[in-house]
């Protein structure tokens, strides 16, 4: 690879931005629109209260019950109140003074005792099960406190984020009437992989219309490698994706969105994105590889857009079919970072990040792989 | 010295044979005129030399190097206007060509100068900061030209360069082939223009169906085929040639 040629291959990749409205609005404005619709029309959702207000009945009283009760204490989203009456609890509920209410049962203790003395034997375990009633009335309620619930619950009792078997269990959450947090703020990170994965259609009509155009053959007789001309389009993509971070996090700030995690969460998160559009460079190459024309390229583009979209952004979906998705890990990242304030050493975030980068590095890889073998043809 | 030496190469699409068995030499300094009818052979020999497409037999050198094992060195001395001019529309026609001399690795002063003059010499200096998409047909062409001539290479592939060209370009264009010839460097140029190649070639190989037909200067042409042009000869030799397909 040669500096000078990739950085002027890099120069016209980013005049082609600037200059070609299409370009243009696919990699800036749209990002820029999409946060601007989300967050007005679910910016207000909910209230500008980041924190929500969780009851905690205690009927267990043991070690394992206090240090759930401290390890939940430790989220900063949430704002965890010691209730000895369970009716008086779910009262405040009903009335949207709390946003859920955990009951931990009589024997929890008991359970993670028989779990950590016999930890590969089910059979000996003494099984519980964890009350937990939420706000059904609030997608977000519903949808963000329980996950987060049992990735505490899971930590505390087996040591992992993640949800291992064990003999307690959370209870399907049921009822009431709470909505504390933005809704928007639950959508801000899908906003990053949303605009990250759309660079896969302007990699693939860029390569497959500078072959359209001759371009690519023209370029070939000059001293430039293939090699310049992918590491041209893997640095200009990184420095349009890290525009559209930015432009993305000022907008969804400047709408209402604060997210955890203070510097180090934010050169993570931009670091995430980074690798997810080096994923969609990949995803791109083997795009303008299959495709004969610009017309198909964005036809095929849309096709693999569609998934990462829907499954891996702000779109519930079912997380065995979402974890299939590079994007999804990048959204679980930034809102394991942005909305649970988890650490950037803890474990699902390492994980996270690991996964897309492997995903991302494997991607790139078999594009340019599959476009040296198919992409000229 | 020479500049380009073809041994009996031939290239084949399938079934059809695009160049077959063409064995041909080209001086360094030579100013050389490609001919044929649409679809001889011209371009794809052109392609081939250039490394485009790989030959499927025979062998070539360009500028010493062989087209198959040593076509980085030739891409570093050679520079090709294609058929068909590609080029950027969104960047200016200046850009497009100091684009390409990046690509050769020119350092920054070395091709600002080197624009300029070429942007001179092909008449379009107040139009060479204007977006390319603008240009009118004859100016992308210089473009293209001036984008293939960036790097003052020492052998020059010009497929059909004053396609859509007025006369006021095409002369200045012709006055720009002649200076290279007199700078030494070597010129493949092909195109439909028989008069323009009868005016700069110092020889012409005429090509059909793959095969060269014919080689030698323009006069000597005309005098082996009794002709008083280049294109009589041309017509003899490659109009009897479709007469006959058409009585088959």
């Amino acid at each position: 690879m040669n500096i000078q040629r990739t950085l002027a291959l890099v120069g016209k990749e980013l005049k082609r931005l600037t200059r070609e409205p299409a370009n243009l609005f696919m990699a800036i404005i749209f990002p820029l629109v999409l946060t601007a619709a989300f967050g007005f029309s679910f910016g207000a959702i909910g209230g500008s209260e980041s924190k929500y207000n969780i009851a905690f009945v205690d009927h267990d009283n043991t070690q394992w019950a206090s240090m759930l009760h401290s390890s939940l204490t430790q989220v900063p989203v949430l704002n965890l109140q010691d209730y000895s009456d369970p009716v008086k609890a779910t009262d405040d509920l009903s009335q949207g003074l709390l946003s859920a209410v955990i009951t931990i049962p009589e024997g929890f203790g008991l359970s993670i005792d028989s779990y950590k003395l016999n930890p590969n034997n089910p059979k000996q375990w003494l099984n519980s099960t964890i009350g937990l009633s939420v706000d059904k009335g609030s997608m977000v309620a519903s949808a963000a406190i329980p996950p987060l619930i049992q990735q505490i619950l899971s930590t505390v009792v087996t040591g992992k984020q993640s949800e291992a078997t064990s003999p307690v269990k959370l209870a399907d959450p049921t009822f009431v009437t709470a909505e504390k947090i933005s809704q928007f703020s639950y959508m801000a990170p899908g906003m990053f992989a949303y605009a990250a994965i759309f660079l896969l259609m302007l990699v693939a009509q860029v390569m497959v219309g500078e072959r359209e155009d001759g371009l690519l053959r023209r370029i070939s007789v000059t001293p430039t490698t293939v090699g310049d001309i992918f590491a041209s389009q893997i640095v200009s993509n990184l420095i349009i994706g890290a525009v559209q971070t930015l432009i993305i996090y000022l907008a969804s700030t400047l709408l209402g969105f604060h997210p955890l995690g203070g510097a180090s969460g934010i050169a993570v998160a931009f670091i995430a994105v980074m690798l997810m559009s080096l994923c969609s460079v990949g995803l791109g190459l083997i795009v303008a590889s299959i495709a004969k024309n610009a017309g198909t390229a964005t036809g095929i583009s849309f096709v693999l857009i569609l998934p990462l979209m829907l499954l891996g952004s702000f779109v519930p979906a079912p997380e065995y079919i979402a974890r299939l998705v590079p994007s999804w890990y990048l959204t679980h990242a930034l809102t394991s970072i942005f909305i649970r304030g988890a650490s950037i050493s803890s474990p699902a975030v390492i994980s996270d990040i690991g996964t897309l980068a492997a995903v991302s590095i494997l991607l790139v890889v078999l594009g340019v792989l599959i476009y040296r073998r198919f992409g000229n043809r | 010295m020479n500049a380009i030496e073809i041994e009996a190469l031939t290239k084949r699409f399938d079934q059809k044979v695009a160049v077959d068995n063409l064995t041909l030499t080209i001086q360094a300094g030579e100013l050389f005129g490609l001919l044929g009818p649409n679809g001889a052979g011209k371009s794809v020999t052109i392609k081939t030399l250039c490394g485009i497409i790989k030959p499927t037999s025979g062998t070539a050198r360009v500028g010493g190097y062989d087209i198959v094992n040593e076509m980085e060195a030739i891409h570093k001395i050679i520079g090709v206007c294609p058929q068909e001019p590609a080029y950027y529309p969104y960047l200016s026609g200046r850009e497009n060509i100091q684009l390409f001399g990046r690509l050769q690795n020119m350092p920054d002063t070395k091709l600002r100068e080197r624009t300029a003059q070429l942007v001179e010499a092909l008449s379009f200096a107040e139009e060479a900061d204007r977006r390319a998409s603008k240009y009118s047909g004859g100016m992308i062409r210089r473009v293209s030209l001036a984008m293939a001539l960036i790097n003052d290479p020492e052998i020059a592939f010009l497929d059909e360069p004053t396609v859509a060209m007025d006369p006021q370009s095409r002369h200045a264009t012709w006055d720009l082939i002649r200076g290279l010839k007199s700078n030494g460097k070597t010129v493949i140029l092909t195109s439909h223009y028989i008069e323009e190649v009868e005016a700069l070639a110092d020889r012409v190989g005429i090509i059909d169906h793959g095969k060269l037909i014919a080689l030698d200067t323009p006069q000597g042409l005309r005098e082996q085929y009794k002709a008083s042009n280049l294109e009589d000869v041309f017509i003899a030799l490659t109009g009897r040639r479709i007469r006959e397909e058409a009585v088959q």
